[in-house]
């Protein structure tokens, strides 16, 4: 019994959050490593793309809200996704026309690219703060647990609980969705097809008539759609704040170079690996070694590897290992 | 003359705008918006040395000039003895076997073939040692933050000229540069700059939670300065009849004797604190100098020239004998070094240490904003960079204010469009930056003051 505890007791605090963060960070680490390999810059614009996304979905969902809408159980913000797309998609086919294009054409080194692409973090960044300020939102709403911990308890009998949020299980299910659907338009439509290869190589992509201004339009909505999608996820599980969203940059740019910048599917992992390992090394296994252990052997001290104040700090150290013995990425191979 | 007449005029135009806020607004925000100029400057050059002589991009600014704060604090801060008797011990136990433990690791990956076994023993020694050092390190830090943890609840400085940290700061953001330059060098441009970024994260996390250094997030306060206090001045005799000297004629003018007592008295409030300015800038002016003959001399000598050849052609500088590998790390750390003296600088002038306030939107993308709109490879370009960047970071507020009640004009005052656009006023900095950088990308991708290198 008291081994079923302690298998609880992980899946509570430590399988269930790392698979719903490591599902945001995926979709963001596909965003990044799409732009990566088809436009070939390191965008560090992510998270306020991101944000801005979000931030579309939230106005909608409090329109939404205001002429009573609703999706019953589910949050109304999923309604609004589509609309936010839309937007989203705008803008960046805005941003690239008005400024990524001119250096494309002109075949600029990347470094200048991510340079511009700081300029896009600014505007980007005011735009949101100046449209929705830069305080904390929530636009939950429905239903907020698919099981609490207090009925899981009753039900089975254990002493530890197993809470799942119900906006754990939508991103799970959302991703998988999206993922799934990306990847079989990467690997069997015949635009996804040419995108893998100009991505492999821009000359030949040419000469075989591949249309390069077409490969960019679609990464741009694809990027889009996987942005907003992404942002308004996390918004959801945790909450809106545009500086949070700036500093969820790192921890995607971490996913997408563990598991190999360029590889939509190594991104994807690499979002898991990130998000496992942070939560891993964090997590204070005083509890676990309680059930499992006899109680002669108890342990007196938290058992944390590392203080929580460095959740950050674990996966970029996991980043800079990567970088070192394998520049590539673990996933390496495919080039998307 | 004629060839610099741009640097010249570009330079008057920037000292007008300073005068014109001394005149407009006030001589004490003039010369807090001049001293913290002269601080971007020092980070530009920094950032300048290793963007522009050499094509190596650092987004690890912010670390570095974290360290260099936390060097103005170890120097300057007089050292708390109970807390030294209480965990000083196992501190420094500590320090020395991490420093065992990386020549040990050391010493095994130079003298022993690679294979997995080694491997094994590597990994083994670091593990079992970070166990060692936390079992000894965690008793000092509890005993060391339970000091009166108020107002200490660390181990201190070492009760120095806060000056002296100026020249400590440099060498902690060069040590770390050294480290990061030795592992991650090697990296395309693009991965470096993603590295460095992480890299100063951690930095930053490091210095915020280890409190029993930095006091952490609960912040230092009251450091020394190298100027005098306000409140001293405002009682010595000098200052008061300088102070008079200076306002003689407005003086004359009030006849009423107690009046014009009290008018003397507001002057000298407000004299004071422009004096204490005027000390920092002094002091700031003198180390601008001395690094911009530095790196001019730097820029023209054969090694500049050199610098110059390998961040334009790698290869045909290695075919020629260069060693770019070695001379990558050595400019990484100037630069490197160079910020950190001025993170030393900007503490030393707040008189307090923020953990919390360093955040890589004002200490790592600003500067580069300032480097690139400035004239990366050019010196003055990066000076200027500065101090224009840094004037419109902090007059974009009023003039995004008087924008906003231009275009506004015709709503009426309780209008919620104008409410709500009046009350994010301080977020038209990031546009106006993040504008800026685009079009000077774009049409003048040299910056302002571009790079001009003269062959003799």
């Amino acid at each position: 019994m008291d081994f079923v505890n302690a298998i609880i007791l992980l899946l509570n605090y430590i399988f269930v959050p790392a698979l719903a963060y490591g599902s945001q960070l995926a979709l963001g680490a596909i965003f990044v490593t799409l732009i990566y390999g088809i436009l070939r810059f390191a965008n560090f614009a992510t998270g306020d793309m991101m944000s801005f996304g979000t931030m579309f979905v939230i106005l909608i969902t409090f329109y939404f809200q205001s002429v009573g809408i609703s999706l019953g159980i589910l949050p109304t913000a999923l309604l609004a996704i589509p609309f936010g797309i839309i937007f989203m998609v705008g803008y960046m086919l805005i941003v690239d026309k008005l400024v990524f294009k001119y250096y494309r054409i002109n075949k600029s080194p990347p470094v200048q690219l991510a340079m511009v692409s700081i300029g896009v973090m600014f505007v980007t960044q005011a735009v949101v703060r100046i449209i929705i300020g830069p305080s904390d939102r929530r636009f939950f709403d429905g239903e907020k647990f698919l099981i609490k911990a207090g009925e899981f308890k009753e039900m089975t009998g254990l002493n530890e609980g197993l809470a799942i949020k119900s906006t754990q299980v939508i991103t799970i299910i959302v991703t998988l969705i999206l993922v799934s659907t990306l990847f079989w338009f990467l690997n069997k439509t015949k635009t996804g097809k040419s995108m893998r290869a100009y991505s492999d190589n821009e000359d030949l992509a040419l000469l075989s008539g591949i249309d390069p201004k077409k490969i960019v339009m679609i990464t741009w909505i694809i990027a889009g759609i996987l942005a907003t999608i992404g942002g308004t996820l996390y918004g959801l599980d945790k909450s809106f704040k545009p500086f949070t969203y700036f500093n969820n940059m790192l921890p995607i740019f971490a996913a997408a170079i563990v598991g190999g910048i360029g590889n939509p599917f190594g991104a994807f992992l690499g979002g898991y690996v990130i998000a496992f390992s942070e939560i891993f090394l964090t997590y204070a296994y005083r509890k676990f070694f309680m059930y499992v252990l006899p109680e002669s052997m108890e342990p007196d001290g938290l058992i944390q590897l590392l203080s929580t104040d460095y959740k950050f700090a674990v996966s970029f150290s996991i980043l800079v290992i990567v970088l070192l013995y394998r520049p590539s990425g673990i996933f390496k191979g495919k080039v998307l | 003359m004629r060839k610099n007449l741009n640097v010249i005029a570009a330079y008057s135009i920037m000292m007008g705008l300073i005068i014109l806020v001394g005149i407009f607004q006030s001589w004490n925000i003039a010369l807090s918006i001049f001293n913290l100029c002269l601080i971007s400057a020092v980070m530009t050059m920094g950032a300048n040395i290793q963007w522009g002589y050499a094509g190596l991009i650092n987004f690890g600014i912010m670390g570095f000039t974290a360290l260099g704060g936390l060097a103005a604090v170890l120097i300057s801060v007089d050292p708390v003895q109970e807390a030294w008797s209480a965990g000083g011990f196992n501190i420094l136990f500590s320090l020395f076997l991490i420093i065992s433990m990386v020549l040990a690791v050391r010493y095994i990956l130079k003298n022993y073939k690679k294979s997995k076994n080694r491997t094994y023993i590597v990994a083994a020694i670091i593990i079992l040692g970070i166990v060692i050092i936390r079992f000894i390190s965690e008793p000092g830090i509890e005993a060391i933050e339970g000091v009166n943890p108020a107002k200490t609840g660390f181990l201190g400085g070492l009760g120095l000229p806060i000056i002296f940290s100026w020249v400590v700061g440099a060498f902690f953001a060069g040590g770390l540069a050294f480290v990061i330059g030795k592992v991650a060098l090697g990296l395309r441009a693009d991965y470096l700059a993603i590295a460095t970024l992480l890299i100063s994260e951690i930095v930053i996390a490091i210095i915020k939670h280890e409190d029993w250094l930095t006091r952490g997030v609960k912040n230092v306060i009251g450091l020394k300065r190298p100027a005098p206090y306000e409140v001293n001045l405002q009682q010595t005799d000098w200052f008061i009849s300088l102070v008079e000297k200076f306002n003689s004629s407005k003086l004359n003018l009030i006849t009423d004797l107690t009046e014009r007592q009290s008018a003397l008295n507001q002057l000298v409030i407000e004299g004071s604190s422009v004096f204490v300015k005027l000390c920092y800038s002094g002091l700031f002016l003198v180390v601008v100098i001395i690094l911009l003959i530095l790196t001019q001399k730097a820029l023209y000598s054969p090694w500049g020239r050199m610098m110059r050849a390998i961040r334009d052609n790698e290869e045909a500088a290695n075919a020629m004998g260069k060693n770019v590998v070695k001379q990558h790390l050595l400019i990484f750390v100037l630069g490197s070094a160079i910020v950190g003296i001025a993170g030393a600088m900007l503490v030393t002038q707040d008189g307090l240490f923020t953990p919390g306030s360093y955040r890589p939107l004002r200490y790592t993308f600003l500067i580069w904003v300032m480097v690139i709109i400035g004239g990366s490879g050019n010196n003055f370009g990066a000076i200027l960079g500065g101090f224009v960047v840094w004037f419109l970071w902090i007059e974009a507020a009023p003039i995004g204010l008087y924008l906003v009640n231009l275009t506004t004009s015709g709503l009426d005052d309780t209008h919620f469009l104008k409410v709500h656009l009046i009350e994010s006023v301080p977020y038209f900095r990031f546009l106006m930056m993040g504008v800026g950088l685009l079009v000077i990308m774009r049409y003048r991708p040299k910056g302002i003051l571009p790079e001009k290198i003269e062959i003799k």
